[in-house]
Formats: structure tokens, C-alpha cells, sequence
């Protein structure tokens, strides 16, 4: 069996006195899906926070390609796309722009033109307005085009559907099994019903730390 | 060694080892501190200069010594905080930040007491008097800071960047300050520069610098042991202690 | 969709990235959000000239005050000014969003803050600069200490900027950031306003300034290598508590 792309063992992490989670174990292989459940205040942003290396306040070992992400984090970081649920988009630039901005900081994707993923997003016809004239679900879809464009093995999406109406659901679902097929490892928390084949789950619930809670 | 380092970072142990120190420090820090001011005031000649004015060197001097030198502990400890993880350092960074702040303000408070007989005036802008203001601006900061940030170990961090930031701005200052100082008022007189002291007068200095830095190891092992059953107060061992 | 499909099978990559485009992107990135945002362009300069107005008008507007304590006002103002346009240094990028991407990017953290930095400077303390003439002459400093005030604001503002930049990254995302900054960093600027304000005097009494210069430099070099280290630090620990 392949080495997981990304491993995590024992990670537990505390926030504000509280034991959030403890005890999590997971490993994302290529071509495969993980989807961090649990109801609101479980954690999920904080681990895709700690798996992406943003929040460094948890205990436990995380392993990318077999090596501790310490080690080797430059090669983890060329090869992790991840988009938060603020989704890194200046308002005040076009889709275009930020998009140019965002690729050139992680060069590793196509060279497509750009103008191919924001019509994915269907946002083509708004490709030079500022970003402050979309509304969320398209600011949203701005940040989800570096999807079209991405080569990273490794995505880490939190609330990935967030104010996505269906039909750019369903379309994001087609290509997230694409991706799968491609060999992309695909780590996401959302809301929405998933209609993949072949996604693993991760409840957070089943680690809650009410044990060491006093 | 790393043993030995691995236990100073246990909060418990500390905690014990700071139990049993307390009285080592305030004994004989009380003893030589006090030894040192009734010499210093009653039984050191006075100065052919100043007079008995002087005399509040014995506590002027000790505590603007002990204010650099707390601000450089802190940012060693900052520095072991970044670098190693030692909840220990943290907690004493945490613990000692006011106190260095008092004591800068005490300096601070004798030398204008100093100044009023020396210059006629309360505040003089003196190279040193400068100097231990900004530094006191300093303490303020980083007690600011950490009172700022909710998270501990994010507050602890971040003061620990600022004061290493700080304590290598301070020889910056230090020196900015005393060149401004020359560029103004050139050849006034200095406050602690004496050219000879006889061991009448420098001795009970001596002794009264020791004591305060020895009072300075009680507080702080005081105030560490406070701040660690604060910390770990959901700790095992913390909560048989208070039973 | 065509893309997808001829995804080639995904597999770590090793090579290393270019560094200059990612700078270089980020820098235009900024430059391009502050110029569509010209009220926070002009804001800092419009409170330096305010500021500086206060000094006649509060203590005394004869030549010979103001010719002697000019070159301390306008520092003292463009000091303040910087201090203000820093609270927006990372506070956009911050709630945006934009900050995680900066830190996830495989380039030095190190270069993004500089660049950042620059492109800060460029925006509010140039303006600061090439406003100093104008000011120089209302407060009725001769043409010689205007052009040498010039100069040490020129070497001076970007060490303002590194400094404040540290501030800025520590005070990220906490309530009542601006005036904390304040209090963090102003102890930190006193060299630079002392050496600042003294090359202006010296050059004033006709006295050789290389010397002041150099010190102003050495201050500039000395901000620019270890102070984006310093707010790097400070960038992740504010995120990772965020």
C-alpha cells in the first residue's frame, strides 16, 4: 500500500480551556476524499487549520509523504492548495486580477488560460468588475476557480459550498471526482450533502474530549 | 543535561523546587538589603560634592540595575519560549513583566528625587533618566500585549517577539538617547559617575544591589508559583495541593 | 471542462518555486488595492499636514520658534502619520482571507513582509516625503535643511515602516489595535526620530552631517534584515490565534 499523502496521528488540540478534540488519527491517499463532519464548535476549521499548517496550538504528529510536515514543509506547501472560509479575495481587484495574483504565488498550476476557470465558475461576464460588486456566493467562486486551474495533489477545502447555489454544487462535485480519479487527495468540511462515490468520513464527535474535561 | 532541562520545564516540579527556594532568596536578600541602606544612610561619608543628596544612590542604583537587567532575563526567557517551548519561560516572562516595571518606576522616582536637590528641579531630561523612561514605555508594551491576547500561549509568544524586538532595540536607544543628550545640553552633571569611591561608600552599594536582586528571585519564584497553579489549575496534582 | 480531462496523474512535485513573480504579484496586488482606494491614500497625508499646522497655531508662529523646531515637527508628524496608516498594513489581508494564502505560499515568508512593507511604504510614506517641501517652507526652514530633512525622512520612514510592521503583526485582529500598536512601537522609533531630527539640526549649524547619515543608514539596513524576521514571527503566531 502507497505511503498517504497526508497522515495525521493523535492530534488533539485545546482552545480557550476547552478540549476541542482529541485522539483524531486520519490519512488522506491519493485519490481519495475526506470529509470532516461534526456539528458547529466541533473543530473542523481548526483541524484543516492544524493540517494546513496555519494554526500551531495541537498536539500530535502530522506526516506529509512519510515525513514531518516541520521537515519538509517548503515541498508541503508547493503542493497544498487550501481555501479557507474567508476566501482570500480582494475586493477591490477583478476576479481576473486576484486570480493572476493568487496562481503566481503557487506557479505550480496550469497555464491555462485563466479566463478557461473563471468560465467554469461561470464568471466569465464578470471577469473585470471589482470583486466588491459580486455577491458572496460569486466572491466564493472567484477563490473556488484556482480549483480548475490547480495541480496540487492535496486540496484542503473548509465549507467548501458555502453560499454556492446547486447547480455550481453539483458541478464542484463532478470535478471534485474528477480530481479523485486524476489521483488528488481532497480534504473538506461542508454543510451540504456530498454526492460522491468513495468519500471517507471523519466524525469529530467520536473525539470530543469530555473524558479529560474537568 | 537534557534531563535536567526537561524537569525545569515541568511546571510541578518548579513549583516545588520555587517552594523550597522562597526562603533562600528572602532571608538573605532582606538581610543585605537592609544591611546595605543603614549603611548606606546613616554610616557612609558623605559626598564632597552633593552632600548627603547622594545617599539615594543606594536605591537609585540598585533598582535601575535590576530594571535593565529584568528586561534582559525576559528576553532570554522569550527567546527559550520561541525557540524550545518551555512553559516555564512563559510563565515567567509573565511573572516578572510588572515587576520589572515597578522597579523601573522606582529608578525612575529616586532619580527625580535625586534631581530636585542636584538640579533645582524635578525632571531633568538626563541621558540615564531618558533612557529608563523609554524602557519603562517598554514594560508597559509588553505588559499591553500580553494582556491583550485571550489565548496564553499565543500571548506568550507574541510578548516574547516583542521583548526580543525590544532588548535589541535597547543598546540602540541607550546610545541614541545619550547622543541626543550631548547634542543639547553638553557637560552637565552626571548623576553616578564618580570618579573614585572610597569602599565606605561603594560597599553597602554592592550589598544593597545583591539584596535587591536576591528579594528580586523571591518575588519572581513567588509570583512564577502563583501563575503556575493558575495555569494548571485543571492539573491532578494543583487540585490534590489545594484539598 | 476540457482542462480537467487531461490532467496528467497527480504526484508531489519537488522542484522549488520562483520567488520574484510571487514578490512581484504580491507588490502589484497591493499597490493596485491601495490606489483603487484613494481616501486611504490621502488620509495619513492630510493628518501630517493638520498635524504640523497645530504647532503655530498651539504654540507659536515666529520665525525664529518655528525655524528651530521645524525639522522636530515634521518628524514628529510624519512619525504620527506612519503610525496610523500601519493599522491597515495587514488588517485588510487579514479579514479577507488573503493573509493564510500569504503564509501558505512555499516562498520565504521573509520576502512577502518585505515586499509588503515596500509597497506600503511606497504608498503612504512617499506621499509624506514629497509633501516635506511644502511644509518646510510654512514652517520657514531654509533650503538647505529642507533638502537635508528630505533626505532623513527618505532613510528614515521606510525604518518606521519596518518597525510599525512588527507592531502591526503582533496587534493583528485584537480589539483596540490601533492604539496599541502605538504603544508598542513608539518606544521603538525614538532613535530613528533622535538621528533624524539631528542630522537636520546639524546640517542646520553648518556642521558635516556623512557621519549622521550614516548612522541613519545603518538603522535602515538593520530595520530591513531582521525586522520582517521579527513581524514573520509575529504574522504566524496572530493567524494561528486567530
Amino acid at each position: 500500500m502507497p505511503i498517504p499523502l497526508l497522515q495525521a496521528t493523535g492530534l488533539s488540540c485545546e482552545r480557550d480551556e476547552r478540549l476541542l478534540f482529541t485522539g483524531v488519527d486520519l490519512a488522506v491517499r491519493a485519490g481519495s476524499l475526506l470529509r470532516v463532519e461534526g456539528p458547529n464548535g466541533a473543530g473542523k476549521t481548526t483541524l484543516l487549520r492544524i493540517l494546513a499548517g496555519l494554526h500551531s496550538g495541537y498536539e500530535g504528529e502530522i506526516l506529509w509523504c512519510g515525513e514531518s510536515v516541520h521537515r519538509v514543509r517548503e515541498h508541503f506547501l508547493r503542493n497544498l492548495l487550501y481555501i479557507g472560509h474567508r476566501p482570500g479575495i480582494k475586493p477591490l481587484l477583478t476576479p481576473l486580477e486576484n486570480l493572476a495574483a493568487l496562481l503566481a504565488c503557487h506557479p505550480g498550476s496550469h497555464r491555462d488560460p485563466l479566463e478557461g476557470a473563471l468560465e467554469a465558475v461561470e464568471l466569465l461576464p464578470f471577469a473585470h468588475m471589482p470583486c466588491h460588486h459580486l455577491s458572496a456566493g460569486q466572491q466564493r467562486r472567484v477563490a473556488l476557480a484556482r480549483l480548475y486551474l490547480s495541480d496540487e495533489p492535496l486540496w484542503i477545502l473548509d465549507e467548501a459550498f458555502t453560499a454556492i447555489d446547486r447547480a455550481g454544487v453539483e458541478s464542484l462535485e463532478r470535478l471534485l471526482e474528477k480530481r479523485m480519479a486524476a489521483g488528488g487527495a481532497i480534504i473538506l468540511t461542508t454543510h451540504h450533502r456530498l454526492s460522491i462515490s468513495g468519500a471517507e468520513s471523519l466524525d469529530l464527535l467520536a473525539h470530543t474530549g469530555e473524558a479529560l474535561a474537568l | 543535561m537534557w534531563q535536567f532541562f526537561h524537569k525545569l520545564g515541568s511546571p510541578k516540579w518548579f513549583y516545588g523546587i520555587a517552594g523550597r527556594l522562597l526562603p533562600w532568596f528572602l532571608v538573605p536578600g532582606l538581610l543585605l538589603l537592609l544591611t546595605g541602606i543603614v549603611w548606606g544612610l546613616a554610616f557612609a561619608p558623605p559626598d564632597y560634592l552633593q552632600g548627603n543628596s547622594y545617599r539615594i544612590i543606594y536605591i537609585h542604583v540598585p533598582t535601575a540595575f535590576l530594571a535593565q537587567a529584568c528586561y534582559v532575563m525576559m528576553a532570554v526567557a522569550g527567546l527559550v519560549t520561541l525557540v524550545w517551548r518551555m512553559k516555564l519561560a512563559d510563565v515567567f516572562v509573565k511573572a516578572v513583566a510588572p515587576v520589572g516595571a515597578v522597579v523601573t518606576f522606582l529608578a525612575l522616582f529616586t532619580g527625580a528625587v535625586w534631581g530636585k536637590p542636584t538640579w533645582g528641579t524635578w525632571w531633568i531630561w538626563d541621558a540615564r533618566l531618558t533612557s529608563m523612561l523609554i524602557l519603562l514605555f517598554l514594560y508597559f508594551g509588553a505588559i499591553a500585549l500580553g494582556n491583550a491576547i485571550a489565548d496564553e500561549k499565543s500571548a506568550a509568544k507574541a510578548v516574547a517577539v516583542l521583548v526580543l524586538v525590544g532588548v535589541v532595540n535597547i543598546p540602540i536607544i541607550k546610545y541614541s538617547v545619550e547622543w541626543w543628550n550631548t547634542l543639547h545640553q553638553p557637560a552637565t552633571l552626571k548623576l553616578t559617575e564618580k570618579p573614585s569611591m572610597p569602599p565606605e561608600m561603594w560597599v553597602p552599594l554592592v550589598l544593597s544591589i545583591l539584596g535587591l536582586y536576591l528579594l528580586f528571585g523571591w518575588l519572581a519564584c513567588l509570583r512564577m508559583q502563583t501563575e503556575i497553579l493558575h495555569r494548571e489549575r485543571r492539573a491532578r496534582w494543583v487540585q490534590e495541593l489545594v484539598e | 471542462m476540457s482542462a480537467m480531462q487531461k490532467l496528467p496523474r497527480l504526484t508531489p512535485r519537488q522542484e522549488s518555486v520562483p520567488v520574484w513573480p510571487a514578490c512581484w504579484a504580491v507588490m502589484r496586488r497591493d499597490l493596485l488595492s491601495s490606489l483603487r482606494q484613494r481616501q486611504d491614500l490621502f488620509n495619513p497625508l492630510l493628518f501630517f499636514v493638520m498635524v504640523v499646522s497645530l504647532f503655530p497655531l498651539g504654540v507659536s508662529p515666529e520665525k525664529a520658534f518655528l525655524r528651530e523646531a521645524g525639522a522636530g515637527i515634521l518628524w514628529v508628524a510624519a512619525l504620527l502619520s506612519t503610525l496610523l496608516s500601519l493599522d491597515h498594513l495587514f488588517r485588510h489581508d487579514f479579514e479577507e482571507g488573503v493573509l493564510e494564502q500569504l503564509l501558505l505560499q512555499p516562498q520565504p515568508l521573509y520576502l512577502i513582509v518585505l515586499t509588503k512593507v515596500v509597497a506600503h511604504w511606497l504608498v503612504t510614506g512617499v506621499p509624506l516625503i514629497l509633501m516635506t517641501p511644502v511644509l518646510g517652507i510654512m514652517l520657514q526652514l531654509d533650503g538647505n535643511s529642507i533638502a537635508c530633512l528630505c533626505l532623513t525622512l527618505l532613510l528614515g520612514t521606510p525604518v518606521l515602516s519596518f518597525i510599525g510592521a512588527i507592531g502591526a503583526a503582533l496587534t493583528l485582529g485584537l480589539r483596540s489595535a490601533g492604539i496599541l500598536l502605538s504603544l508598542l512601537v513608539i518606544p521603538l522609533y525614538i532613535p530613528v526620530l533622535i538621528f533624524g531630527t539631528g542630522t537636520v539640526m546639524a546640517a542646520g549649524q553648518g556642521l558635516p552631517t556623512a557621519s549622521h547619515f550614516a548612522l541613519l543608514g545603518a538603522l535602515l539596513v538593520l530595520a530591513l534584515t531582521c525586522a520582517p524576521f521579527a513581524a514573520a514571527a509575529a504574522l504566524r503566531i496572530s493567524v494561528s490565534n486567530s
